[in-house]
């Protein structure tokens, strides 16, 4: 049912928009295009369609599941409900690893960008995590659950820090030109996207999946905590390395390609843990289908909400997201 | 399962919490650890658990050094019940049961029926089988230590380590925990506060600060000056006319 469902809405993301295209003519350009069939279409719709607006709907697919796991697998790991990408200054981190590529001029390559981008979610989350630390041993932590306030904390720090970095970046080194394009990009933006990303973006979302698969019981694990997850065989240092390095690498990759996109990593992965329950067998591929269709839905909101005007895909997701992270926070304050 | 631990020093921060700590569990034993708060029992456990790499010395799994051995293959061993372990998760008790099954499962073994047979045996063996489906936040105290019992029995290890396991429990359900430990035939690790449970160890050790002074069987340990050196109490030890089992009376602290 699940492909049945991404399907539609890929469908979806690439019939609706400034013109709506009536679902006929979409089937009839996929069908020339994959299977070289022969049906007449308007050579400006099939130009719309192809080069744009489907590989647009595809790479929202990836980016929404791929951020929506490395939410999933934070949370998880971390064994605090307020982890994602966004908050803890991952992707602030990818962003000034992407805009110091750009503007060093390294080669302006897709994977020279992921590459920079993935350094600086590196950075970023290596910070966070020594500060963490040591403002958890100071509090008297080091376990668990008194660490936990401390990694937030640390994280809002490391995505000021890097955002400075970015906004010290661009004033400094970039044209007024090139300041403009970063700058809508670092709101979140798919309006560039082609195929070129999809070629990037899907192995990264797969990936992601199957990683978090393969792992979903090693997740599950840590439900009681690393130390309970050890004892039940998780050998958790080399696990923890690859879900979390494998998440920041997803990470990277999608802000490489659209930008920081919040919240998506927060709110889907609470969503679905309502719907499904918190065991990752069904929890992961539950998010990532989520996630996808989540910001394909995003991005159609982001193109007809102001006619005539596309919103950066970020305020949409924040405009959605926001309300549900204050749901999360009153919720969990009264489940205590 | 024979578990032995070889002069285990722990440190961390420069605090030395476990010094030269050795001992020899035979296969079956059940081994009572005693000792004030802070005095390292938990540490020990940990370490026994493999949970915590000591810095010199080293535990043995019969002969085989747990240094060499994987994280898994300990775990299908031994299983560690904790002091306290909570979580936020929505999950059933079911779930958290079915967590000590993770150390046979893989992404290329599944979940099979054996492995729902063993869960519900383990939340018969703790009487919470009734409460199979609800929700973990909504149990009290003492249901999440039974939970957790039943998790570690999942496991179907050779040795259990149990810190605490009774704490939160009722009368009954404290007896007839110790009960189900004591006929289970599995060598167990077992630290405790109340001294008339560590009666029924076949054998006690007494930590204090991070040393274990003294082990024997409890008759021999347990003495009016043991209690006074490391417990600080004045105590009375009597006879049980009935089954002329050992009872301890503590009178007042120093
Ligand atoms: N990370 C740490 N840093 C410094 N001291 C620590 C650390 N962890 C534990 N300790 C100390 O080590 C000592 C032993 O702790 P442990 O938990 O093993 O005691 P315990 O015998 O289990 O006590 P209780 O009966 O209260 O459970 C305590 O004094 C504790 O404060
Ligand atoms: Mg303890």
């Amino acid at each position: 049912m699940s492909p049945l469902i991404l399907f539609l809405a890929v469908m979806a993301g690439t019939a609706i928009g400034e013109t709506t295209i009536p679902m006929q003519t979409i089937l009839k350009v996929l069908a020339n295009q994959l299977w070289g069939a022969d049906y007449a279409v308007d050579r400006i719709d099939a130009g719309i369609i192809w080069n744009y607006r489907l590989s647009r709907a595809i790479v929202a697919a990836c980016c929404g599941a791929g951020l929506a796991l490395a939410g999933v697998v934070l949370q998880a790991l971390l064994r605090n409900p307020l982890a994602d990408p966004f908050l803890m200054g991952i992707s602030a981190g990818a962003s000034t690893g992407a805009v110091a590529v750009t503007i060093s001029g390294l080669g302006a390559g897709a994977l020279t960008l992921s590459a920079g981008a993935f350094a600086g979610a590196g950075l970023a989350f290596g910070l966070v995590v020594v500060l963490a630390r040591a403002a958890g041993s100071n509090t008297g932590g080091g376990r668990g659950a008194q660490a936990a306030g401390a990694i937030i904390l640390a994280g809002i720090a490391g995505s000021q820090l890097f955002n400075a970095l970015t906004a010290f970046i661009i004033t400094k080194s970039a044209s007024a030109e090139q300041a403009r394009g970063i700058m809508f990009w670092l709101m979140g933006n798919l309006s560039g996207v082609r195929w070129d990303d999809v070629v990037l973006g899907l192995p990264a979302a797969l990936g992601g999946v199957l990683i978090c698969l393969w792992h979903r019981r090693a997740l599950d694990a840590f439900t009681f905590g690393a130390d309970s997850a050890a004892s039940m065989g998780i050998a958790v240092r080399p696990v923890r390395g690859i879900l979390i390095g494998g998440m920041a690498l997803v990470t990277a990759v999608m802000v490489s390609m659209v930008g920081a996109i919040g919240f998506v990593g927060l709110v889907i992965p609470h969503a679905m843990r309502f719907l499904v329950g918190s065991r990752h067998t069904r929890l992961v591929p539950a998010s990532a289908l989520a996630g996808a269709v989540f910001l394909i839905g995003s991005d159609i909101l982001s193109r007809i909400m102001v006619p005539g005007q596309v919103l950066p895909i970020g305020v949409v997701t924040a405009l959605i997201g926001a309300p549900a992270f204050a749901l999360i926070l009153v919720r969990r304050t009264r489940a205590r | 399962m024979r578990l032995t631990a070889e002069s285990i020093d722990w440190t961390i921060q420069g605090h030395r919490l476990l010094k030269e700590v050795s001992l020899s569990v035979a296969d079956g034993e059940t081994f009572g650890l005693i000792g004030p708060n802070g005095s390292g029992k938990t540490t020990l456990l940990r370490v026994l658990a493999g949970l915590r790499k000591p810095k010199n010395g080293r535990v043995l799994l019969d002969r085989v050094p747990m240094s060499g051995m994987r994280q898994r293959d300990i775990a299908q061993v031994i299983a560690f019940v904790e002091q306290q372990a909570e979580t936020l998760d929505r999950i059933e008790v079911h779930e958290a049961v079915a967590l000590g099954r993770t150390p046979f499962l893989s992404p290329l073994r599944p979940w099979s029926e054996d492995d729902d047979a063993i869960v519900s045996q383990a939340l018969v063996d703790v009487d919470m089988l009734h409460l199979a489906n609800r929700l973990w936040h909504t149990l009290s105290g003492g249901e999440r230590q039974r939970v957790h019992i039943a998790r570690a029995l999942a496991q179907q290890p050779n040795i259990l380590l149990l810190d605490e396991p009774t704490n939160h429990l009722d009368i009954r359900h404290q007896l007839s925990i110790m009960h189900l430990v004591r006929q289970l035939s599995l060598t167990v690790v077992i630290a405790l506060h109340d001294l008339n449970q560590a009666m029924e160890c076949d054998r006690i050790g007494i930590m204090e600060a991070g040393r274990l002074v003294d082990v024997g069987p409890p008759r021999d340990v347990l003495t009016t000056d043991r209690l006074y050196r490391t417990f600080g109490v004045h105590a009375d030890i009597l006879d049980d006319p009935i089954d002329q089992s050992r009872i301890m009376r503590f009178r007042s602290a120093i």
